[in-house]
């Protein structure tokens, strides 16, 4: 291992990051801090400052907490039955839920787009029950409802995996101690699955914090988020100067959730050492 | 004890590391795209890199168009007529054209661009002068056409006319009836509460500023910003009643009839009449009162294109007259081609929103003109209002 040759190894991931991780991200930071005619400014961060932009990552910080908050909900008790079930990696249920990961969610939003719509399988099936028709697609409800089913996976399989690495003892003392499934679920299992929460939330957080495709396909152009406004600034206006500033400030709202998220996990993980 | 509590501990921040990881690497990945393009696109603007770029096969023409713009038949059939190799690529918007060729990361031979973004390219010097002694055909393009082109390129040096139309209102007649609205002759109906999520917009500055500027009776090349304003406030008004702003998916939506109205470009009308053909369903094709868009879309030679003879021969090709004839039963937008209209069935001809009256037409409406960096500045900055509201 530690011998020199292996080193050289090493180097095609060195370029990698290099090329395709760092310079890149230099070029938004330059991109960022300069205008037109690459002087230094601070306009294009300030620029988050506008309504027109804060209105957006409002928007995209509320939907994203939201779809967070419903794929926990939706994700935890699935990934407690499968552990109750002892339904173990291999198995075709866990499968089935991973499954989705490997289609291209753009393919995935526009099956979403066919239910939605007006003339879609979720209206079709009404109207065959003779029950009116609802405006379902284009609204910030459909939004949400792909923001959950892109990401749902991505809770399931973190919780999944804390879950099963609960030692069936520990929970069978809480029980014979005289503790409620309540208690159990409050005091032992959802302290020790803290990882596994934390892997889920920033999994879901994040790329629905900064999404622009799904408010695109199921918004109609109407749920304007932080990505569409930077989307349109590439795109566009050709305006990279704006963009690279509003995308510096969308990391640095993404690395303090992140750190906050963080914090909390630490802070258990210590707890739990010094009660130990 | 103690050991295994560590134990303990480290097996589970490993387990955050690597889904943590991820989870930066997926939040990182959406900055780095955009990175990558941008230093992709970033670089090489000078010249003297143009020149450094290895030069290609000899006997490849390539060629850069919007998407679905041509009967792909045709390329094969230049192909096999002229032994040229055609590369043949495509752009999904003119903006984002723009930068490729002014980057020159790719170099093309031949582009097909609209009037405004053809006065940019040519205000930003990166268009180069047609030889006409290679394109004879250049006579089956009607007098008419050649005049309304020398208005975004005066003299008629740099563009050859391709297709033409206009920006109007597309509706469902069975849809209104139901819900008891006429049927559309201004833009102003456009602003009916009764067409509530019936609506389709386009989701661009420039038609969508277009319609409320017009509604108003200004220009849509206005630099005024209090006519502007007016025109952000009524767009900001309608949008509660707006389905949705989309582009390509107009066509497709009316189809499935999932919007009793829509704004699109008229080359799509007999497209989404001919898919509705045998079905109960009817749209018909308004051009409003107060004067719309006309556009051209025409083909220009890039300043840095390499095989400039090549796309001369390009040019000359789709100019004659059985071509684009072929060209247009295809892809259905009106040719400026007098030969090939000649060869057109007579139903075509006579369909008013496919060939309009354009001196009728002219008293109205207006092309789109390149406003200039702080004149786009002007409209993109209320489009974000609109969109943001």
């Amino acid at each position: 291992m530690k011998n020199k040759s292996s080193r050289y190894l090493a180097s095609p991931y060195i370029i990698w990051i290099v090329g395709f991780i760092v310079i890149p991200l230099l070029t938004i930071v330059y991109y960022g801090f300069t205008d037109k005619s690459g002087a230094f400014t601070f306009s294009n961060i300030a620029e988050i400052l506008v309504w027109e932009n804060y209105r957006p990552l409002y928007r995209s910080l509320i939907l994203s907490a939201v779809s967070t908050l419903v794929c926990f909900l939706l994700a935890y008790p699935l990934a407690m039955i499968l552990r109750w079930y002892k339904i173990g990696r291999g198995s075709i249920i866990v499968f089935i839920f991973i499954l989705p990961m490997w289609m291209n969610s753009l393919l995935r939003i526009l099956a979403w787009q066919t239910l939605l719509e007006r003339k879609g399988v979720i209206n079709g099936i009404l109207t065959a029950m003779h029950l009116p028709e609802q405006h379902l697609i284009n609204t910030t409800a459909a939004v949400l409802i792909g923001m959950v089913y892109d990401f749902l996976p991505f809770m399931i399989l973190p919780l999944y995996n804390a879950l099963m690495k609960i030692d069936d003892n520990t929970i069978n003392a809480a029980y014979d101690l005289g503790a409620s499934f309540w208690q159990v679920l409050t005091k032992i299992m959802l302290p020790l699955t803290v990882p596994g929460i934390v892997s889920g939330v920033t999994m879901v957080f994040v790329p629905a914090l900064t999404t622009f495709a799904i408010s695109n396909m199921l918004g109609g152009g109407k749920i304007y988020l932080i990505g569409n406004v930077i989307e349109q600034e590439f795109m566009q206006d050709s305006d990279w100067n704006q963009g690279s500033g509003l995308s510096l400030v969308l990391m640095m709202f993404v690395i303090v959730s992140m750190l906050i998220v963080n914090h909390f996990d630490d802070k258990k993980d210590m707890g739990r050492g010094g009660v130990i | 004890m103690g050991v295994i509590t560590k134990m303990d501990g480290r097996e589970k921040t490993g387990l955050l590391r690597i889904f943590g990881n991820r989870a930066i690497m997926a939040a990182v990945s959406v900055f780095v795209i955009a990175g990558v393009s941008a230093s992709a696109v970033g670089c090489g603007t000078t010249e003297k890199n143009i020149e450094e770029i290895p030069t290609p096969l000899k006997d490849t023409l390539y060629v850069y168009n919007a998407g679905e713009y041509i009967d792909p038949e045709l390329i094969d059939m230049f192909e096999e007529e002229t032994g040229i190799n055609v590369v043949y690529d495509v752009f999904e918007t003119l903006e984002e054209m723009y930068p490729v060729i002014e980057a020159g990361g790719v170099i093309y031979d031949c582009v097909c661009p609209s009037d405004y973004m053809i006065e940019k390219m040519l205000q930003n010097n990166l268009l180069q002068e047609i030889n006409y002694d290679n394109i004879p055909n250049i006579k089956y393009i009607g007098e008419d056409y050649m005049k309304m082109a020398s208005e975004f390129d005066p003299g008629n040096k740099y563009a050859v006319p391709y297709t033409w139309g206009t920006v109007g209102i597309l509706y469902n007649t069975r849809m209104l009836d139901e819900l008891g609205v006429p049927y559309p002759t201004k833009w102003s109906d456009l602003w009916n509460p009764k067409l509530k999520n019936e609506i389709l917009m386009q989701d661009s500055v420039r038609d969508a500023f277009m319609v409320a500027l017009k509604k108003n009776g200004f220009s849509c090349n206005t630099e005024n910003p209090e006519e502007l304003d007016k025109a952000k406030q009524d767009l900001i008004d309608q949008k509660p009643i707006v389905q949705a702003y989309v582009i390509d998916q107009v066509r497709d939506k009316m189809i499935g009839e999932e919007a009793a109205v829509g704004i699109i470009y008229s080359g799509e009308i007999l497209y989404v009449q001919d898919e509705l053909e045998g079905t109960d369903v009817n749209v018909e094709y308004a051009i409003p009162e107060e004067g719309t868009n006309l556009w051209i879309d025409a083909w220009v030679i890039p300043k840095n294109a390499r095989n400039k003879e090549y796309a001369e021969k390009w040019i000359n090709f789709l100019c004659r007259p059985d071509v684009a004839a072929k060209n247009f039963e295809y892809i259905t937008y009106s040719t400026p081609n007098t030969g090939a209209l000649e060869l057109l069935d007579q139903e075509y001809l006579d369909n008013k929103a496919v060939f309009p009256d354009t001196k009728e037409l002219l008293k109205t409406s207006e092309f789109y003109h390149y406003l200039g960096q702080e004149g786009d500045a002007l409209y993109n900055d209320r489009w974000k209002t609109v969109k943001s509201s």
